[in-house]
């Protein structure tokens, strides 16, 4: 067994080979070992998809649900990719709901009540997430405080500054015409179009690239076979995407047509790519891996720790602070529940249920989307078949704890494997 | 070695690397070094032993910069320097390989062998020039254990583990690497491997210390053994001229009741005398 894997792994390095069975005998391997990455959620969204248009053939899978799925999970999403910076470190941030909900809230005294431009609106919005960054990440890593017990009473505090501010049973009305379009316009359909070709382009080409000139220049790289799977997989399926969102969905479009790529979609594909260059390409997200996989390493390495730490927090809530902005934008406005309820709950599930491990060193932003969409279609699908709330919130409790299992069991074969 | 002794004061090749002299260390009251003396040569390999809490770690942690010590002379390459930070120590060229808590079982080979000193171009990782210098230095050092450097240090053995610190180790032009108990967690062919790599480590010109409590490991490898006695130096030996025996009595007495070995440089008074002459130079105190 371990001379076959030990010739495998001889072989990747230098032929060029495209055996595809391999490369599949590789990637299970890597599974049976405890790596199991996004598999999971990929294979329950299509699971739940499934199931839900067998169910509601009539409502779930039209191109109007599908924009609506879209417009329910980004703002968990959003707070989600941040919430992937501080479980990288096996830190929490329970506040991060709350942190959106507030920063929020400056957003909207900002614009509506002083009649700020939206963009010095969305600064000081994103200053003051930043802010609430500092303060967690200043307890946590300089004094030592555990971040489950620091956010934990920042949920708190920041639910209480969020009725301060807002009143009660009030709300902050946004009317500004440049925020209410994050989540109520759409591109035009030549522009979604346009965007998806030069995603695939860009994509393909930088992969493409990287593959031929590593295996240049002798080292480790993916084969061919692989690279061109993934590539035809995300031609397919961000063609259907593109395609579902251009095709008219209005329910009456003889009174308003809705066409196009939501304008909150260009956002996240942003805020993706941002982070991921941030972790995957950069010094800084190097050592945030470190510093989640081994605390003691990094420091010995000369790394410091306690800046990551802030960093990431830093981080975190300053991307609570683009969920806020996202919320505000879909709700027209600001409650004292905007990021309250179930939202930080859905967010870390969503990271969870993507793949980003409990106990630091193992995740992505891109498992944040793909976990977010997995507890939007739940939310979604369940409304759909006119379940109580109540129901939802259990099932979806179910699966969060479906996910940590999956995490923790993951792990253990980990290190029984060694892997 | 063989070279015949001019006779006009001593020879500038024998010149030690790394020279304590005198170098004191206390926690609070308790004196944890006390006037060690200790020469560390390029090309050799310098075992450093002791029992537990002899200050072995003590010792080295003031070489790598973790801290300072109190008093006495660290010379480095024929100069006094004063080392305050592991910075400062891995800028003069000193690393050192931790037994355990050294690697990230999260990455890769390639992402620990650069951690926290990464290579990048326009303020992005350089993954190609990393790994590229990663397949060199393994090479130089032919480990040839390691199948890919792309594998997870989590699907490592104990031994390719402690190969890839040692080798990442070398990566920065080090002149001195210390090895805190490298094979303490393994087994006899994993041994056999570091014990190599330590070996080809000096032969390509390093200076090497290494702390272990396996006299075996220590007679097959070392050039050169100090031995540490309740914060003493007791004495710095060359290793063919002792057994096993006068080894293990060193460390758990101090001295040696037999005839001293003749290389040795000084060997510690009784304890009841308290007036620690280590080596060439007289306790003042
Ligand atoms: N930070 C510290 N504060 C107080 N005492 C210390 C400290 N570090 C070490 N000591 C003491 O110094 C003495 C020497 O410890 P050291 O760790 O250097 O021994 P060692 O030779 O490395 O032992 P071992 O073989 O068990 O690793 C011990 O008595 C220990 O209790
Ligand atoms: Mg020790």
């Amino acid at each position: 067994m371990s001379t076959m894997m030990d010739k495998e792994l001889e072989n990747a390095g230098e032929v060029p080979d495209n055996r595809v069975t391999s490369a599949l005998s590789e990637y299970f391997a890597k599974v049976r070992g405890g790596d199991v990455g996004a598999l999971p959620a990929v294979l329950g969204l299509v699971v739940l998809a499934l199931v839900f248009t067998a169910l509601r053939s009539e409502t779930f899978p039209t191109a109007f649900n599908f924009g609506n799925l879209l417009n329910q999970g980004a703002g968990v999403i959003v707070i989600a990719m941040g919430l992937v910076f501080v479980l990288l470190l096996g830190e929490i941030d329970l506040s991060a709901g709350y942190t959106a909900g507030t920063a929020g809230a400056v957003l909207g005294v900002a614009v509506t009540t002083h009649g700020w431009p939206w963009w010095a609106g969305v600064v000081v919005c994103l200053a003051t997430g930043a802010f609430i960054g500092l303060i967690i990440g200043l307890l946590v890593a300089r004094m030592g405080i555990p971040s489950f017990v620091v956010t934990l009473a920042l949920f708190l505090a920041l639910q209480g500054v969020l009725l301060q501010v807002v009143g009660e049973g009030g709300q902050i009305a946004l009317t500004d015409p440049t925020i209410l379009a994050v989540m109520n316009k759409n591109m035009p359909v030549w522009l979604g179009w346009t965007l998806y070709v030069v995603v695939i382009v860009v994509y393909g080409g930088l992969t493409f690239r990287r593959m031929v000139t590593r295996r240049a220049n002798g080292l480790h790289a993916e084969r061919t076979t692989v690279w061109a799977f993934k590539f035809a997989s995300l031609v397919i399926l961000l063609g259907i995407v593109v395609y579902l969102l251009s095709i008219e969905r209005s329910v009456n479009p003889a009174v308003t047509s809705i066409t196009g790529v939501p304008v909150v979609v260009p956002l996240l594909l942003v805020l993706l790519v941002g982070t991921t260059l941030l972790l995957n390409r950069t010094s800084f997200g190097r050592h945030i891996y470190a510093v989640g996989g081994n605390a003691e390493a990094a420091r010995r390495s000369g790394i410091n720790v306690a800046n990551i730490r802030l960093a990431c927090f830093v981080i975190c809530s300053t991307m609570a602070a683009v969920a806020g902005i996202v919320i505000g934008s879909r709700d027209n406005g600001i409650t004292p529940n905007t990021g309250g309820g179930q939202t930080l709950l859905y967010a870390v599930g969503a990271a969870v249920i993507g793949g980003t491990s409990l106990f630091g060193g193992k995740g992505r932003t891109l498992d944040a989307i793909i976990g977010g969409l997995v507890v939007a279609i739940i939310a979604n699908g369940m409304a759909l078949l006119n379940q109580p709330a109540g129901v939802v919130y259990f099932v979806t409790g179910l699966v969060l704890l479906v996910a940590a299992s999956v995490d923790a069991l993951s792990r253990r074969r980990t290190a029984s494997t060694g892997r | 070695m063989t070279m015949p002794a001019p006779d006009f004061g001593p020879t500038t090749t024998d010149e030690p690397l790394l020279s304590l002299r005198g170098v004191t260390k206390s926690f609070g009251a308790v004196e944890v070094l006390r006037e060690v003396n200790l020469d560390v040569r390029l090309g050799k390999v310098t075992a450093l032993v002791g029992d537990n809490g002899a200050g072995k770690s003590t010792l080295i942690k003031g070489v790598a910069g973790i801290h300072t010590f109190d008093g006495g002379d660290y010379r480095y390459e024929g100069e006094s320097v004063h080392i305050t930070s592991p910075k400062q120590a891995n800028a003069l060229g000193i690393e050192v390989v931790y037994q355990d808590l050294a690697l990230c079982d999260n990455l890769d080979i390639v992402e620990n062998m650069f951690l926290g000193r990464e290579i990048t171009s326009a303020g992005l990782l350089d993954d190609a020039t990393m790994e590229k210098r990663a397949n060199e230095t393994l090479a130089g050092l032919s480990v040839r254990t390691v199948k890919s450097v792309r594998q997870k240090v989590a699907s490592l053995s104990g031994g390719q583990r402690q190969t890839v610190a040692i080798a990442r180790s070398v990566l920065w032009n080090s002149k001195l690497v210390i090895l805190d108990e490298p094979t303490a967690a393994l087994g006899v062919a994993q041994t056999e491997q570091v014990l190599k790599l330590v070996r080809r480590l000096a032969d390509n010109g390093l200076a090497v210390i290494l702390i272990s409590h396996n006299m075996n490991d220590v007679l097959q490898v070392a050039d050169d053994i100090a031995v540490l006695y309740l914060g003493r130096m007791a004495t710095q030996v060359d290793a063919k001229k002792v057994t096993h025996a006068q080894v293990v009595e060193l460390i758990t007495t101090g001295r040696l009741s037999t005839d001293p070995p003749p290389a040795a440089v000084a060997v510690a008074e009784e304890e009841s005398t308290n007036s620690a002459v280590t080596n060439d130079q007289e306790d003042q105190s």
